[in-house]
């Protein structure tokens, strides 16, 4: 459920640090009817203009804590809420041309009374925003 | 015999206007109302971010209740979710499942709550050992009877066996009327062939369903005839739904106390197109049944794909049948 809504389309746009262009991040949302601990976010995986970003260059965050996939594993003080808008970062230097760009998203997520773990996945294209 | 059957809606329903931020806990709490739908039923932490992990803030607590008393509307019960498995590889022990429930317990009573809901895949030990806790804050957890499931199947006897020997009134049932099945709903059927499912097997997964076949016997003949692909997901349903008979909850009127009426499909003449809410309600007259039924839409999910959710619309149809059903007065907002 909520499939079309878990890439916003808002907010996708290139990431600075001192001056120079680090990543591009984009906001995310749970494809569910409830939030989730953070520990059951078993993965998310993007992919931008067809290629797929290597795992360790994935950050999550909410509410101005942020996290790595690795870590996200073990976090049981936090959650990601229904409908919240978590912020995906991607390190890569020099960010993302302006333009259009092909944004893929899948969130895996271990659901304690489902008899499987499922996948969800989404493909937009997205504006980089100016 | 003396029935006191209530209406009542679970903001569950209304998740897709939620989720996008297009109605508030109070629009959804003044919707209800105006519908006559006095009983309030939530997902705790689906209502309220934050819960269980974070927890919620005394303000927030506070702004439910002003909400109940500027709309007369009434807490009935917090469905929560008990995250075994969170711990990667490893299952939530004993202990701490109980702890969690206590929680929750602890949550509910904060709400106001009279019952909180059990998801159906619990032990029935941590149940029973939560209990007491539960009797001292004057709440019912309540396993929900939800599809594949029914009152029939071993795993339920198992928890009613469980709860008569542990002598507690604390302990009991929410059936969800999703387990009624008579009809294959129509918008799963659409979903599935716009998800690519050939027509012709459509239709024939359909029948099968409306025939009563066994499952197993219709999965084999769908991999026969149309191979993999996306018929087997739509195939798939039909292991895990059934048209049992609302009949069985006679034997388990003492410990239901709150019933989720699931519904896929309102028509415009305000009949749901599954679910066969006339001999529901006979049955819970016959019984006896004191309590809230409240509306659970889940067609939200089968429709998002092509259409606009149209949850309140929906509601308000399941609530006007309601209405008819219990020869009720109808309110302003159900008429059409």
């Amino acid at each position: 459920m909520f499939d079309h809504h878990i890439i916003c389309e808002e907010g996708f746009r290139n990431v600075s640090d001192a001056g120079s262009v680090t990543g591009f991040e984009f906001q995310a949302r749970l494809p569910y009817y409830r939030g989730l601990g953070l520990s059951m976010v078993e993965d998310l995986s993007v992919s931008v203009d067809g290629v797929e970003v290597p795992r360790e260059d994935i950050r999550f965050s909410v509410r101005d804590r942020s996290w790595t996939l690795d870590e996200l594993e073990t976090c049981y003080d936090d959650r990601w809420n229904f409908g919240e808008r978590a912020t995906i970062f991607v390190k890569r230097a020099g960010g993302l041309a302006a333009g259009r760009h092909q944004l893929k998203l899948s969130e895996r997520l271990r659901i304690s009374y489902l008899p499987f773990v499922p996948t969800t996945t989404f493909e937009t294209e997205l504006d980089l925003a100016a | 015999m003396t029935y006191d059957i209530r209406r009542g809606v679970s903001l569950y329903s209304f998740q897709n206007d939620t989720f996008l931020g297009r109605m508030t806990l109070e629009d959804c709490i003044r919707t209800c109302a105006e519908m006559g739908a006095m009983g309030i039923e939530i997902v705790g932490e689906q209502t309220f971010w934050g819960w269980p992990e974070v927890g919620v803030a005394d303000e927030k607590i506070e702004e439910w209740h002003g909400l109940m008393a500027k709309y007369g509307t009434v807490p009935v019960a917090h469905d929560f979710m008990l995250d075994y498995k969170r711990y990667k590889g490893q299952k939530m022990p004993f202990d701490e499942q109980v702890a969690s429930v206590r929680k929750d317990i602890d949550f509910g009573a904060r709400l106001g709550m009279k019952f909180i809901r059990s998801l159906v895949s619990l032990e029935p030990e941590v149940l029973v050992a939560a209990a007491p806790y539960a009797e001292e804050k004057g709440i019912k957890i309540l396993l929900e009877v939800h599809a594949p499931l029914h009152f029939d199947h071993p795993w339920i006897l198992r928890h009613a066996e469980a709860y008569d020997k542990a002598g507690t009134d604390a302990l009991g049932f929410l059936p969800d009327m999703g387990v009624f099945l008579y009809r294959y709903p129509r918008v799963w059927k659409e979903r599935f062939i716009r998800n690519g499912v050939p027509s012709d097997a459509a239709d024939f997964i359909e029948q099968s369903f409306n025939d009563r076949r066994l499952a197993e016997y219709v999965v084999n003949d769908v991999i026969e005839k149309w191979g993999p692909g996306p018929q087997m997901g739509m195939v798939e349903t039909l292991r895990h739904n059934g048209a049992f008979s609302p009949k069985r909850m006679l034997d388990f009127i003492p410990r239901i106390h709150n019933i989720h009426a699931k519904f896929y499909e309102m028509t415009e003449d305000c009949v749901e197109f599954s679910i066969p809410y006339d001999e529901v309600f006979e049955v819970l007259r016959k019984g006896g049944y004191k309590g809230y039924i409240c509306s659970e839409y889940e067609g939200n999910r089968w429709v998002e794909d092509a259409q606009e959710v149209e949850s309140l619309e929906q509601v308000r149809r399941q609530q006007h049948m309601f209405c008819n059903l219990l020869g009720e007065t109808m309110p302003k907002a159900l008429v059409a």
